[in-house]
């Protein structure tokens, strides 16, 4: 029920509405939730509406975090 | 899927695993809650139990709207979905919770009843345009991921002037509802939680400063892939090795502290706050839930159809409640996987895939099978 998905958003349309690609799926879906929407943002999809976008930059860094904590490990415990 | 598959990585996985078994302390225990279906959900699906030591374990919350949604308020939309002008619309999770007596949506529209599942709360304001001499009503649910979309289609409503258009509202908060297992006596013990992660993309992260600061509770808001799971536990475990009691943002990608403002703020012009509302397992909560302000009150099905409150019993067996709460797992329940399956559900943690009861019986009894084989 409240499960969400990331989506790109490819085409803006009028009223608040705009087209996401979900893996190659598009979809028309409301980005009156969002305060600045581009093409090529990221959001995250619920219901048919927009309801955050996601931070390329934070996505990058918790990734790089995630490979770290498993590293440390690595070297301290082989 | 990209914001997907990369938090999915079995080798992250794994290094990640291995990191929590290096922290976590054997002489102690750690007990901590996802307050949320959803991570109950990925915990499931992706065997993420399987991945921790003993002394780490996952509490299955309350957090799925569908599950603490009492049988009355589904007898109530039973019998106004049974009113020959009434079209009600209704995400498809709601179709087979059981109101009382084994009853629910899908065998009222079996009866004849209208109801019609939606995707989006803006099917139903297309319902409502094409059926002009119907009264279409939404049935509203869900905790602060779904309210926004609720408030969205009511600001559509309002400006296309639609008369046979209003709202039955059950949404929730979150908040107010783990403060009630917080300050419940009959609640198991939880040394920290695993903060939701959509809910939070609208709230932001401050909402939950009040269990880390007087509760002494850490809380980490985690997102929903397999490795934000395990790097939140490997968080609340540092947390709780340090002493500490803060709140963390594992899902920094999409969560804020100050969370979605827009939507804040459409939320609040809509929706005040209920003195009351009934949860499933959790009983009467003050403060926990929303109806439509005096402004809205020509949208407000409860108003325009005079719905009374109805408050029934659940199904003695069913141990829902205490499920929810964390005293139980669905494996101690008797009726999980003979009277009560997902396709004849008994209690309402068996009908959506987060419910606890649903995720055990699709993922988890597998492992529990092989267990028993490999002893
Ligand atoms: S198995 Fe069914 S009846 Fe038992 S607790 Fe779960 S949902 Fe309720």
């Amino acid at each position: 029920m409240c499960l969400a998905i990331p989506a790109e958003v490819i085409k803006l349309l009028a009223d608040d509405m705009a087209i996401v690609s979900i893996d190659g799926v598009s979809k028309e879906v409301s980005v009156a939730l969002i305060e600045e929407i581009a093409v090529g943002d990221y959001v995250i999809l619920h219901v048919g509406h927009a309801l955050a976008k996601i931070d390329p930059e934070e996505a990058r860094e918790t990734l790089d975090l995630l490979r770290q904590m498993g590293e440390a490990v690595a070297e301290v415990r082989p | 899927m990209k914001y997907a598959d990369e938090f999915r990585d079995k080798e992250l996985a794994t290094g990640l695993a291995r990191a929590i078994r290096a922290k976590a302390d054997p002489a102690r225990a750690y007990r901590f809650m996802e307050f949320c279906g959803g991570h109950t959900h990925a915990i499931a699906r992706y065997g993420l139990e399987d991945m921790l030591p003993d002394n780490v374990r996952m509490i299955h919350g309350p957090g799925c709207p569908v599950c603490v949604l009492p049988a009355g308020r589904i007898d109530m939309a039973t019998a106004l979905a049974e009113r020959a002008e009434v079209i009600l619309c209704v995400y498809g999770d709601l179709m087979r919770v059981p109101g009382s007596r084994g009853s629910s949506l899908l065998k009222a529209k079996a009866r004849g009843a209208d109801v019609r599942m939606v995707y989006s709360t803006l099917d139903a304001i297309a319902l409502a345009e094409q059926n002009p001499g119907r009264e279409v009503v939404f049935f509203a649910i869900g905790f602060e991921t779904t309210t926004p979309p609720t408030a969205v289609m009511i600001r559509a409503a309002e400006k296309k002037q639609l008369s046979n258009f209003t709202v039955f509202c059950n949404h929730v908060l979150t908040p107010p509802a783990m403060r009630a297992i917080l300050d419940s006596d009959d609640t198991v013990e939880i040394d920290g939680f695993v903060g939701p992660a959509h809910v939070s993309t609208v709230i932001g992260t401050e909402p939950y400063a009040p269990f880390a600061r007087d509760d002494g509770k850490p809380v980490v808001i985690a997102g929903f892939e397999p490795l934000d799971m395990m790097q939140a536990i490997l968080m609340l475990i540092e947390q709780v090795n340090d002493g500490r009691h803060e709140v963390e943002n594992q899902y920094r990608r999409a969560v804020t502290a100050s969370g979605n403002q827009r939507a804040i703020r459409e939320v609040a012009e809509i929706f005040e706050l209920r003195d009351q509302f009934e949860w499933r397992g959790l009983g009467s909560i003050p403060a926990s839930a929303l109806k439509l302000r005096p402004a809205f009150a020509h949208l407000d099905a409860e108003l325009r159809f005079a719905m009374s409150e109805l408050v029934v019993a659940d199904n003695p067996a069913c141990e829902c409640p205490a499920i929810l709460r964390g005293l139980k797992k669905p494996v101690d329940c008797r009726l999980f996987g003979t009277a009560c399956t997902p396709e004849t559900p008994i209690g309402s943690c068996m009908v959506s895939s987060e419910g606890a009861c649903a995720a055990h019986w699709t993922y988890g009894r597998f492992r529990d099978h092989q267990r028993r084989l490999a002893s």
